[in-house]
């Protein structure tokens, strides 16, 4: 949210209504260049746009891919399980910090995800299919399983708005574990679906383990579903959803279709938690209603938030917080030595309450999230003599 | 735009600063393993995952307790071939997402010589292919699901419990015996429990035997809908593939309807102190009085090995309720002792293995060990239990499977010896 104000209020010739952004002419401005505030630094100047955005998405993904020769097994696996869990988070502080949608049901979206992976898998294994094409039939199979879902959910969405949309996808997450046990037979109730396992590939067998494969493929799956996000974010759709979510009466006069602007941007977070939910079964070669709890889809938003909303940088800030943060308070645990009776009672328990901690401390001191925060150090390192007034951050959330 | 020249240099420093970090964290990939993991001189590190929160663990959490306080016993005694026992125990919340974690981090961050008795079927297979890509032992699953006995497959894995078809064809066959013109049902966990238990008991009964099946989800902590169901279909038996938890629930809410049938349980879910906890000392023994139940393990309140282990309890694990929790958790670690001094002065995963599969383990069971070359299973036989005044003890029928048929047999107690130490 702070994002988007500071760009409007910092180049108000490129953005001044809504509907005059928005407007449907063959040629988008580019907002990525000018909407940017004055300045942050930047490598590759002279890149702009789509380009700039495919150079960038390249290099930070060699970056990641060639990070996970540095790290051990475990490491790897919980990079992996980020990168998953970075693909949810995406799509969703684009819905919420976009679009101004809230969705509490993200996890049921993963599940989807990973349901329509695992019995894809399971289904093409049978037919003797394996290797490449059963991950890319099965993550197809996954992400048009959640779509449809997001789809679905979205069109509510757009005739419903505030609590009653969260409270819609609420009842999503909470019913998912009746569903899987009433369709018992397909879902496997609470024991999930298992695949079978899928190991390093011949070739590079010899040279990674079977961690350091599975954090590649969800790297890779994770990096094109964020790029094609922040594609969206840039671009002619991204502008809408800012102006549904800024004003939408406005928006509505100035002829952008608010309903069809929310749809799709359910659709689009469906499809990439859907995506992470099929990376995240690849993964664990298993999925279940245990692990997309209500718990966990609050944690998503929670995530978001903490991240900064509507900022990607932020959504991959809150992926590593939501995978690592119950992992170090449980290793803490463990290091402090406590009586084994307390040590069952703060595991598992302590992790929530410190999330909850965690979102009013961020809340109340960078509002603008740990994306924000970032951000707000580099304007006034870089301009310290500027008076604050030109760069507001907005304590307040749009409208 | 900007394009100072300061900015640059900065994030060029960040980059190389956060370069060197990574460097400095390095490891390397994949790791080559030079000695046996988690064993050293005096050491032998072995890990678990176990329910300590969430729905199964009012049932189960004592578990694991007991095993460290027999292992700690153990160590107190001079431990194994020289080398004392250390038990890492993680919590997965009964919860197969959250074991795929901790059992990762266990083999790979702890870096344990085992995994020993990693509780629960649906948590379990989560992990079973992990384990054994891996080539991890997995000793002693605390499940009967039959998924742990396929040599085949899953070479590194070995049963604990009596398998759930066992049990279900036990159950059966006594109801058959004692109570041959009942209508039999059958209330079940919607996984491998359950369908196992039906496949046990329809061994006996036949296909169609059971007049009503119904099953509960453990994420739904109501089963007044399966219990109506029962009720309406006049079931005057009912077999329980429950966990412990679901067992007092299944009880209770028939009580609460007015519905007092019989209930035959298997071991999972049929261990009366533990319904104790959960029904209340007032209402137990009166919902539970006649309750029956499968046993493979030497609970007699008045045995030697009781004995034994309810000294243990009261030294070292605080005194806590001792229960067939208690019983069970150190026979486990009884066996797993075993098995590591049969395993040599110095042993390896592999030589861990080949002294599990020799045959030559006895453990501490009613009956004998069915491990061995091509079968993975413990137990393939239980005795039967019954609670009265609330006391649960034996009343000295054992059926055992051979087969596909339930024999009556002769339950063949193991003697304690060496002060319950075992020795290679």
């Amino acid at each position: 949210m702070s994002e988007t104000t500071t760009r409007a209020e910092t180049t108000p010739a490129e953005a001044t209504t809504p509907g005059e952004a928005a407007r449907a002419s063959p040629r988008m401005p580019r907002p990525l260049r000018t909407l940017r505030p004055p300045g942050t630094p930047r490598l590759l100047p002279r890149l702009t746009g789509l380009p700039r955005l495919l150079v960038v998405a390249a290099s930070l993904t060699v970056l990641a891919v060639a990070g996970t020769f540095l790290l051990d097994p475990y490491r790897n696996y919980q990079l992996a399980l980020v990168a998953a869990t970075f693909c949810a988070t995406g799509g969703l502080t684009l819905l919420i910090g976009l679009s101004g949608q809230l969705s509490l049901g993200h996890a049921a979206l993963m599940a989807t995800g990973g349901y329509g992976y695992a019995l894809t898998a399971n289904a093409l294994t049978e037919a003797g299919v394996d290797g490449v094409a059963r991950f890319v039939v099965s993550l197809f199979a996954a992400i048009a399983a959640a779509a449809l879902l997001g789809l679905l959910l979205g069109l509510a969405g757009a005739r419903l708005s505030g609590p009653y949309l969260a409270g819609v996808t609420l009842a999503l997450v909470i019913a998912l574990p009746a569903v899987t046990s009433v369709f018992g037979g397909v879902f496997r109730g609470d024991q999930g679906v298992q695949i079978a396992y899928d190991g390093v590939p011949p070739a590079l067998r010899a040279l990674i383990a079977v961690e350091q494969w599975q954090a590649w493929v969800s790297i890779l799956v994770t990096a094109v579903v964020i790029t094609w996000l922040v594609a969206i974010r840039r671009g002619r759709l991204g502008l809408r959803m800012r102006a549904v979510h800024g004003d939408e009466t406005a928006a509505r006069l100035a002829g952008v279709r608010s309903g069809r602007v929310k749809v799709a941007a359910f659709t689009v977070s469906a499809v990439s938690a859907g995506a992470g939910g099929a990376v995240l079964c690849f993964v664990t070669q298993s999925v279940s209603p245990g692990a997309y709890t209500l718990a966990f889809s609050l944690l998503l938003v929670v995530a978001v938030v903490v991240g900064g909303l509507g900022s990607i940088g932020g959504a991959a800030v809150g992926a590593v917080v939501v995978v690592l943060l119950p992992w170090l308070i449980g290793t803490g645990i463990d290091a402090v030595d406590l009586p084994s009776e307390v040590e069952q009672r703060l595991s598992g328990n302590l992790a929530v309450l410190v999330f909850g901690g965690l979102l009013i401390l961020v809340t109340a001191v960078w509002p603008g999230g740990l994306a924000g925060a970032l951000r707000r150090r580099r304007i006034r390192s870089s301009h310290p003599a500027a008076p604050p007034a030109l760069h507001p951050i907005p304590t307040e959330p749009e409208r | 735009m900007s394009q100072h020249p300061a900015p640059h240099r900065r994030i060029v420093a960040a980059a190389a600063a956060s370069a060197t970090l990574l460097a400095l964290a390095a490891c390397s990939t994949p790791g080559a393993a030079e000695s046996t993991p988690g064993v050293t001189d005096e050491t032998v590190t072995v890990g678990t995952h176990q329910p300590l929160t969430g729905p199964a663990a009012a049932g189960y959490s004592s578990i694991s307790a007991a095993t460290k306080a027999y292992f700690d016993y153990v160590n107190d005694q001079g431990g194994i071939n020289g080398r004392t026992i250390e038990y890492v125990v993680k919590d997965d919340g009964y919860n197969p997402a959250t074991t795929q974690t901790v059992v990762r981090e266990l083999v790979q961050e702890d870096e344990v010589f085992a995994i020993l008795n990693g509780l629960g079927t649906p948590t379990h297979t989560a992990v079973l292919d992990y384990l054994n890509q891996n080539e991890v032992p997995d000793l002693f699953v605390a499940s009967g699901s039959t998924s742990w006995n396929q040599p085949e497959e899953y070479p590194y894995t070995f049963a604990f419990n009596a398998d759930y078809v066992v049990e279900g064809a036990a159950l059966a066959q006594y109801a058959a015996d004692e109570r041959p013109d009942a209508t039999v049902c059958l209330l079940g966990q919607d996984d491998d429990f359950g369908d196992e238990v039906v496949e046990g008991a329809e061994l006996v009964l036949g296909t169609g035997g059971l007049a009503e099946v119904q099953r509960y989800s453990v994420s739904n902590q109501d089963v007044t809908a399966q219990i109506g169901a029962m009720q309406a279909a006049g079931c005057e038996v009912n077999l329980l593939a429950t966990v412990n938890g679901f067992t007092a629930l299944a009880v209770g809410t028939a009580a609460k309807l007015g519905y007092f049938p019989a209930w035959y349980s298997s071991s999972s879910g049929g261990d009366y102190p533990t319904l104790v906890g959960f029904l209340g000392e007032d209402l137990a023994p009166k919902l539970l009085q006649g309750f029956i139940s499968t046993n493979y393990l030497p609970f007699s309140p008045d045995g030697e090995w009781t004995a034994l282990f309810r000294q243990i309890n009261d030294e070292y694990n605080d005194g806590a309720p001792f229960d067939g929790n208690t019983v069970y958790g150190m026979s486990v670690g009884y066996l797993f002792a075993e098995a590591l001094a049969r395993a040599g002065d110095d042993p390896t995963r592999e030589s861990l293995l080949d002294a599990v599969s020799s045959g030559e383990l006895v453990g501490n069971g009613i009956l004998p060990l069915a491990f061995g070359e091509d079968s993975h299973a413990a137990y393939l036989g239980v005795g039967i239990t019954t609670v009265d005044q609330g006391v649960q003890d034996f009343v000295g029928t054992t059926y055992a499977l051979e087969g596909g048929d339930v024999v009556t047999v002769e339950a063949e107690p193991v003697p304690l010896e060496n002060e319950g130490v075992p020795a290679p």
